[in-house]
């Protein structure tokens, strides 16, 4: 059965429940659907169709739980009801809605299966759709993982055509017609007649029925919206200045504020002066807070500066205080006491590297900042019984959760509004601004305060990428790669997020964390000799995931050291990949890259080259094509294939924006981006030192998308870990440098 | 002090020494121009004073003696500017955190060039970051707005 028709079975069963005042639907597959949230807070003359659907007299409703971080989520969400329900998406109102869970996420704990995505195998398809009902119960609303795509494809048109059905037979009962007379056009019942009815004059006739539930989803050629080349419905706002973003937030009587807080991670204030900090102009209030200290002032500059000025000691964290001393335990963790998962073991690689000439290396990449433009920020309103939150969040209900029991409330009487996002790249999978903002607002209660950190701040108190270290050994014969072995070693990110997020953890995380080894176990190679194994390293600095994850790092790890053993034979790095290949879909991607960028061979002529990099993320095999000049002033990057293989396109030119974007993030950080530790804290403060790609650097990037299978993914973060690979394998085709770490800046310029 | 913003005048009282942008969003709740880095690195702030593009985070209210547009100066959803229609056009933003510095970067350029090449767009825009990496639609872009401004 292909993957969507296992969605539709197992996770859209309709329940459904009339409630007074309004009709309660469960868009899942559960015996007992979850309360439908719009109930609680609907007035007289509205009508929840479904958790998705909210139409009143003034217009309909749109929900789109997913966050946008600005990969276009919101737009995404708001076509796929759309198509449905028969509603222009421009003339509808978006909203995230409030945390709740029935918009919990399938999709984003089922790439912690383990797993390959290539393996559809009846067991790994089993514990995949059981790893789908999971987040339904823990009630995980979620945006990540590259999840929105899959996790909405099927049930958001089910709640468009829920709705739509519903009401077309309010009108036909009024009308005394038959529903299956009537049609639907723009927000409007459309009768036998040809007379017009709108949705929103349904509403309430709509809400004394029962739901219809049994509907069947339009063939794609119907489609209108979907696989179209549609405009976003946010690009107008953003490009006038008026799309508001949680830093944008205004009300009566706010005030302005920040936290200047240990930059040892975690570790508390041992003592602090704010004598002058106090007098400072616009200062009201200087708060203690977890780990630091805020200041409450009536601009957000004067709060900065007022910060500034604060004397304060910090006490030590326990993690080591230098990058160096990081990598060592790294480095030492590479034993098998802390062996975490050996999740790839193919053939018999002790055997194979016991002799003959073998070929080691050691890599290793360092913790990345995810530095979005919008420095983190939170606005939050406490009052005696309740406590209103705005912020840019992809984890709203662990936000609610988390604030309840700071302020000692009910959940039911925390409100999380989640605000469009000046970017994420996975920090607003972390809350530790938003509790800070709740700290401050408790100390002015009945005063709304907006804590905004400094881009300093952002950068020092982001919790990073982690750093890895791999040793890699492997072996050729006959012109092919015949045996490769990567031991690499990370901390827990997993672990280290969920200590935030759900509390210390009883035991060690139930198996091993994915994370370390993904983008290296999961490979779709058919090395003779294969093996990955996973090391898991102390916690140390605390972590979180960044773009890609795992795979961002590991797509490095994994492709530069097969890249090397491919030149150790002798062989194409292109073709030999293609020959490995044992996944059909992965070496159409290759052969696509390789008939794109015209290949014939990794070098171009004197001081030119080009690499290819390819990484199976998120089910989505990506190969990227990189081609380089060594010129006077640095390593130039001309021109960027990219060839991904999605299944089906949904926003064909949202997809294509999310892969060249990525291409650029992840070539961009591969160039000059790292964050070093001196005395427990990050070196890298502002963009000066963290720069990212400028768009003199930015290459053309010619993209393929291939949509050879019928599976649905998510390409927010696939295009990213092979661009580091591919531009270091070209850098060593142009120069003959075979560079093992990053950014490659420590060992090349950049023009 | 006195300032002019989008044509409209402003009576602020604050340190002289406090940066234009933090008097834009906080005092004057005109929050197009984006705090992003705070030292002229990003050039999500960017404004223009006299027509000329300015980082906001790094002028001193007391040093402005132009006239002051921001991004809702430029243009509005109902009436853009060339340069925003442009990036409506090509769908330009992803987050668009940076987009109203990119716009009003954008902009100055083509008041001074009307025909940029790519390296002339290059030199005005490389100091307006992108962390989500839209370059090669603000390189179209640009050029497709200085066409429609040529065209008139």
């Amino acid at each position: 059965m292909s993957r969507l028709g296992t969605f539709t079975r197992r996770t859209f069963l309709i329940g459904s429940a009339a409630v007074v005042g309004g009709v309660a639907f469960g868009t899942y597959a559960a015996k007992r659907p979850l309360p439908n949230p719009l109930l609680e807070d609907l007035a007289d003359g509205e009508a929840a169709i479904t958790p998705f659907v909210k139409i009143d007299a003034n217009g309909i409703t749109l929900i789109t739980p997913r966050a946008d971080m600005g990969q276009g989520s919101y737009s995404l969400q708001a076509h796929l009801i759309a198509e449905e329900l028969d509603v222009g998406p421009d003339k509808m109102i978006l909203s995230p809605g409030l945390p709740d869970a029935a918009y919990y996420n399938a999709a984003v704990i089922e790439e912690a299966a383990p797993f390959p995505a290539y393996d559809e195998r009846w067991l790994a398809e089993t514990v995949r759709d059981l790893m789908r009902v999971l987040p339904k119960f823990l009630g995980v609303q979620i945006t990540g993982g590259s999840s929105t795509t899959v996790d909405s494809f099927v049930r958001l048109r089910v709640a468009g055509a829920m709705a739509r059905e519903t009401l077309k037979e309010a009108a036909a009962q009024q009308a005394g017609v038959a529903r299956s007379d009537l049609k639907t056009e723009d927000g409007h019942v459309i009768l036998p007649d040809g007379s017009r009815i709108g949705y929103t004059s349904l509403a309430v006739a709509a809400s004394a029925i029962p739901p219809v539930t049994d509907v069947s989803l339009r063939d794609p050629s119907q489609w209108r919206f979907l696989g179209k080349d549609v405009p976003r419905l946010d690009m107008t706002r953003k490009c006038t200045g008026t799309e508001t973003y949680g830093i944008d937030q205004r009300m009566q009587g706010l005030l302005h504020a920040t936290v200047r807080a240990n930059p040892g991670m975690g570790a508390p204030v041992r003592s602090y002066d704010a004598t002058v900090a106090r007098t400072m102009r616009g200062v009201k209030k200087i708060v203690p807070v977890t780990n630091g200290i805020g200041v409450i002032a009536d601009n957000t500059w004067r709060a900065f500066q007022a910060a500034d000025a604060i004397e304060i000691e910090w006490r030590t964290p326990t993690y080591p205080a230098t990058s160096e001393a990081i990598f060592e335990v790294l480095g030492n963790s590479i034993i098998a006491a802390q062996r975490d998962s050996r999740k790839r073991d193919d053939g018999d690689a002790t055997q194979a590297l016991s002799a003959g000439e073998v070929i080691e290396a050691e890599y290793r990449i360092p913790h990345l900042a995810h530095a979005p433009l919008e420095p983190m920020n939170a606005t939050v309103l406490c009052t005696p019984d309740s406590c209103e939150i705005w912020t840019g969040t992809q984890v709203p209900g662990f936000v609610r959760t988390h604030a309840a029991t700071l302020t000692g409330l009910p959940e039911e009487q925390v409100l999380v509004h989640v605000m469009p996002m000046g970017g994420s790249f996975g920090s607003r999978l972390e809350d530790t601004h938003v509790l800070q903002a709740v700290e401050l607002a408790m100390a002015v209660r009945g005063t709304p305060v907006k804590m905004t950190w400094s881009r300093e701040e952002d950068m020092t108190h982001d919790y990073p990428r982690p750093s890895q270290v791999m040793r890699a050994r492997g072996k050729v014969s006959g012109g092919k790669v015949d045996t490769m072995d990567l031991d690499i070693s990370a901390p827990s990110l997993t672990a280290s997020w969920l200590d935030r997020m759900v509390g210390p953890l009883p035991m060690r995380l139930p198996g091993p964390d994915t994370t370390i080894v993904a983008g290296a176990w999961d490979q779709p190679f058919a090395i003779p000799n294969y093996r990955v194994s996973g090391y898991r390293a102390p916690e140390m600095v605390p972590v979180s995931s960044w773009r890609s994850v795992g795979a961002s790092g590991n797509g490095f790890l994994h492709d530069c050291f097969l890249d090397e053993l491919i030149h150790a034979a002798a062989a194409d790095p292109l073709n030999e990949r293609i020959r490995l290949c044992n996944h059909g879909l992965s070496r159409k991607v290759l052969e696509k890259v390789g008939e794109m960028s015209g290949w014939d061979g990794p070098s171009m002529g004197p001081d030119r080259g080009r690499g290819v990099g390819f990484t199976l993320s998120f089910g989505v095999p990506t190969a990227e094509v990189v081609e380089v000049t060594k010129t006077p002033d640095g390593i130039r990057i001309d021109k960027v294939y990219v060839a991904v293989e999605v299944g089906q396109v949904i926003d064909p030119r949202n997809l294509e924006a999310q892969v060249f974007g990525g291409v650029i993030f992840g070539l961009g950080h591969a160039m000059n981006c790292e964050v070093t530790y001196e005395d427990h804290a990050p070196e890298q403060t502002n963009f000066h030192a963290y720069e990212g790609m400028r768009m003199y650097q930015a290459p053309q990037i010619e993209i393929g998308v291939l949509t050879n299978s019928d599976a649905l993914r998510g390409i927010g973060e696939p295009p990213v870990p092979p661009a580091a690979p591919a531009l270091a394998n070209a850098i060593f085709a142009a120069t003959g440098q075979r560079i093992r770490e990053l950014p490659l800046n420590r060992h090349v310029d950049f023009v | 002090m006195k300032l002019t913003i989008n044509g409209t005048d402003h009576e602020v009282d604050v340190e002289p020494e406090m940066p234009l942008l933090w008097v834009l969003r906080d005092e004057l709740g005109i929050t197009g121009p984006k705090y992003g880095c705070g030292v002229a690195l990003c050039g999500a702030c960017t404004v223009h004073v006299d027509g000329v593009a300015e980082r906001s985070c790094q002028l001193a209210v007391g040093d402005v003696t132009g006239k002051v547009t921001t991004i809702e100066g430029l243009g509005t959803p109902d009436a853009m500017h060339a340069v925003q229609q442009a990036w409506v056009e090509h769908q330009v933003a992803q987050c668009g955190y940076c987009q109203s510095g990119q716009i009003m970067s954008a902009a100055a350029l083509l008041d001074l060039n009307s025909e940029p090449t790519d390296s002339d767009i290059d030199e005005a825009l490389s100091g307006n970051l992108c962390r989500c990496g839209t370059y090669p639609r603000i390189r179209i872009a640009v050029h497709a707005a200085a066409k429609m401004l040529r065209e008139g």
